[in-house]
């Protein structure tokens, strides 16, 4: 025999449990934070934040590590996300639901599925021998783009799909070309969708090792060039870490790492915030 | 529609022209870059603290040189030194008998030694019974000690048995040292590093492991191996059973650049920066 | 230039970006292919799926109890994440104040940015023990794998899915409510059959982040080469597996371990092509 609950308790019920899973998630992500803040923001000073690494890490600062993240992040969402945008309009605007964009979306989410040390070999190989790059900025940052391509194009393609038709139809009577249509209609209405998916991939990127470490190398010089081998914070984390080196100076590295990513994301939240205000 | 939707196609245009000069860069580079090349050292990630600390001195003496240090695992680093990706190879074991055509010099000499946790009353093991534990037999702790074998007695005692993957030179100088041949038990937890190691076998009362002497801190507890210690003595002696060289790979005799550095490493300097890292120098020092 | 031959020249622009990210795939995939596929084939397909003893230094190449473990990983991570994960997306979507959600995303999208490196480390210094002293086993477990996992996936998984719900139109949710429904009614009847296509893209980049992590679960997982008869046993993944030997891998050992790759990337497409098709199914 069932407890006959009626419509209006089963409704709090559930914004309970939605209330809770929420509180559960944030108290996982409180965790994980506070360890890293807690052990690493003693080390965090500012000559940790401009000075080179001495004796092996165990000394000095972090300084070459924060110019190779921005620099082969900077470089993957640079390649990634036109890439990815552009994919995504190509497959809501351009054509129908055709073996071809099945095909597309297909191997994008594949894609996703690549372990990072396959895409590691994969870009050291190609990348780094057969295209004679070297371990560099260049090769690290291709490689992290092809990682970060279908997490933007995917979600860049649900946002343009959200768009309501109504939108397009509205432009299309005012004579707007198609391409007009996307990058003054589509485009912006899909934008916070879009710059969702960016965070997400550049989160991705700034937290990836295996893939950068055999790309980029883990020189300790800061890079001077596309071509110069790079170490990421991430990387730097990694050893310092693996070999025991100094886990308070990892730690440190892994809080400016935070730090820096609040720092994207909120730019980026807020750069959206205020370009949709502009909206109206 | 407002003005500000004129900025998402500069925005658009904007982004393509960025990836496309990317590409033209990307192709430009394709042919290789002028310019002095960096000396390259790939190779044992137990080696590598010390060549990036001895590559951090090396540069200051020889300004406008630069040395990148990768990583990668012995093999690997013996791979690279074969092919030409590595000027130099780093191995934290001695070669196989199927790795010829290098030539290996000893730039630093390292203990593997046993540890456990500090609360395990143990503090010596025999070749005999380290080999039973590493190969299954003995799964308990009170096999090995008796029944007070740790200072919290109500603790079940299934030993946590912990190695490093097998590409490790760590691993290989336990092997080649403790296991004569026989195998590490597939149950045995594999970690794939030093800190990892640590990390595990100062959190676990059972647990037992084996990392670099340099890399000893206080949260583990080193065990001496059939009665002897670990210290400099005994190793240059002999007498501790465990120890290995590290390595510098050239092919060939080593020349120009990479000679110059490895000169360096083996140079008092370089030698007490081998200390300074936590290693043992291949020379007695003068103090 | 004319209108309509702009329009072409930038149909075709997108066109080519668009075919840029499955050529990426199919190099990948030749790559792993032609290194691997000749060992597969040599030493029989079936004793390769099916054989239980990973030795790859005496001529052993069973990978077995690595595909059972990255199985058992992968659908454990995502039992986890999805019902947490969707419910997250709900709250944040249409439950939560205004400010608290301007709060949270920002907090959940900074989890996807750490390393997993630092995820693996957090696992060993706090999970491990935590599954040791309170459930047994050596604390380095498939469970402590299951539960980083499920954590490293849940940012993707709840931003994509937010965002799918947020774009559903206020209209569905009022032409509902008006109707008489509770809140709690619309969104399960209306918004999210709405949000589908979103929500199952976030299921589906949240599986392949977890098939594919590397890092994190070596360090948690504790890599024993044996299929695991519980959750408290450690085991080891495929993807593990490539990562441990990789560095040190020749001849046929290393074209084992592409082997590997070519099976974990049979396991990825299966696993889309069945979560797609249940979009498929859902559409009609």
């Amino acid at each position: 025999m069932t407890i006959p609950i009626d419509v209006e308790t089963k409704h709090r019920i559930v914004v309970v449990l939605l209330w809770l899973a929420a509180l559960v998630a944030l108290a996982v992500l409180a965790f994980i934070i506070a360890v890293v803040l807690w052990n690493g923001l003693p080390a965090v000073t500012l000559s940790f934040l401009l000075e080179s690494p001495r004796d092996m890490g165990r000394a000095g600062g972090i300084f070459p590590m924060v110019v190779s993240t921005v620099a082969v992040t900077l470089l993957a969402v640079i390649v990634a996300a036109p890439l990815g945008v552009g994919t995504a309009i190509y497959l809501t605007e351009y054509t129908s639901e055709t073996a071809l964009t099945r095909v597309i979306r297909f191997g994008a989410e594949c894609l996703a599925g690549v372990p990072s040390i396959i895409f590691g070999l994969f870009g050291f190989i190609f990348f780094v021998i057969q295209l004679g790059m070297g371990w560099s900025v260049l090769s690290g940052g291709l490689t992290l783009a092809v990682m970060i391509l279908p997490t933007v194009m995917r979600t860049a393609e649900e946002a343009i799909r959200a768009v309501p038709e109504s939108f397009r139809e509205a432009s299309f009577s005012t004579g707007a070309s198609r391409w007009q249509t996307v990058t003054q209609v589509v485009l912006p209405s899909a934008l916070p969708g879009i710059v969702t998916g960016v965070i997400l991939g550049v989160g991705r990127g700034v937290g990836e090792t295996a893939a950068v470490i055999f790309t980029a190398g883990s020189s300790l010089h800061i890079p001077t060039s596309v071509f110069s081998p790079a170490r990421t914070m991430a990387v730097h984390f990694y050893i310092l870490a693996r070999e025991g080196i100094s886990m308070r100076h990892a730690y440190g590295t892994a809080a400016v790492l935070v730090i820096l990513i609040l720092a994207i994301n909120t730019a980026a939240n807020w750069l959206m915030l205020r370009f949709q205000a502009k909206q109206g | 529609m407002s003005k500000g939707l004129g900025h998402s196609t500069r925005a658009v245009s904007a982004s393509w022209l960025a990836a496309a000069i990317v590409v033209a860069m990307a192709l430009a580079g394709c042919g290789g870059r002028g310019g002095r090349r960096a000396l390259v050292l790939a190779g044992s990630t137990s080696v590598q603290p010390v060549a990036e600390l001895i590559a951090e001195h090396y540069e200051v003496e020889h300004p406008h040189h630069s040395v990148n240090v990768q990583g990668g695992g012995s093999t690997a680093g013996v791979r690279a030194a074969l092919e030409g990706a590595a000027d130099i190879g780093m191995s934290s074991r001695a070669l196989k008998p199927d790795e010829v055509g290098l030539e290996p010099i000893v730039v630093a000499r390292d203990a593997v030694v046993l540890i456990v946790h500090p609360s395990n009353r143990t503090t010596d093991l025999t070749p005999e019974q380290v080999r039973a534990i590493y190969t299954g037999r003995i799964t308990h702790w009170s096999d090995v000690t008796g029944p007070k074998w740790s200072s919290d007695d109500r603790r079940d005692d299934i030993i946590t048995l912990v190695t490093r993957e097998e590409g490790s030179g760590t691993r290989s100088a336990f092997e080649e040292g403790v296991m004569a041949k026989a195998d590490i038990t597939p149950r045995a937890l594999v970690q794939d590093s030093t800190g990892t190691v640590r990390a595990i076998v100062a959190s676990d009362p059972n647990a037992i492991g084996y990392i670099s002497l340099g890399m000893v801190s206080s949260e583990v507890r080193a065990l001496t191996y059939g009665g002897v210690q670990a210290t400099e003595e005994t190793v240059e002696e002999g007498t501790y059973a465990l120890a290995r060289p590290f390595l510098l790979l050239t092919r060939g005799a080593p020349s120009g650049e990479a000679g110059q550095f490895i000169r360096f490493a083996l140079s008092d300097e370089g030698q007490q920066l081998v200390v300074r890292a936590g290693y043992l120098p291949v020379r007695r020092l003068d103090p | 230039m004319t209108v309509a031959r702009r329009e072409k020249a930038i149909e075709r622009a997108l066109l080519v970006s668009a075919l840029s990210a499955v050529s990426m795939l199919a190099l990948i995939a030749a790559f792993i292919l032609i290194e691997g596929a000749p060992v597969m084939l040599r030493h029989g397909i079936s004793s390769f799926l099916a054989g239980t003893r990973w030795a790859p230094t005496k001529g052993s190449f069973g990978i077995l109890p690595m595909i059972v473990a990255s199985v058992v990983v992968t659908l454990g991570a995502m039992v986890i994440a999805v019902p947490l994960g969707l419910s997250c997306a709900v709250f944040l979507a249409e439950i939560a104040p205004r400010r608290a959600a301007n709060f949270l995303r920002p907090a959940i999208q900074l989890l996807a940015g750490i390393p997993s490196v630092v995820y693996g480390f957090v696992g060993i210094l706090f999970l491990v023990p935590l599954i040791r002293e309170n459930l047994g086993g050596p604390g380095l477990s498939v469970l402590a794998a299951v539960v980083i996992l499920g954590v490293m996936v849940l940012p993707t998984l709840i931003g994509i899915a937010e965002d799918a719900i947020e774009a559903v139109p206020r209209t569905y949710k009022e032409g509902a409510l008006a109707l008489g429904c509770t809140h709690a009614q619309a969104i399960r009847r209306v918004i999210l059959p709405a949000a589908r296509g979103g929500i199952i893209a976030a299921v589906i980049l949240a599986m392949g982040r977890a098939v594919g992590e590397t890092m994190a679960v070596i360090m948690v997982i504790g890599n024993a080469a044996i299929i695991p008869c519980s959750v408290l046993d450690p085991a080891r993944t495929l993807t593990s597996n490539i990562a441990l030997e990789m560095g040190y891998a020749a001849g046929d050992h290393q074209k084992a371990l592409f082997a590997t790759g070519v099976v974990l990337f049979a396991f990825i497409m299966v696993l889309n092509s069945i979560a797609t098709m249940r979009i498929v199914r859902g559409r009609r």
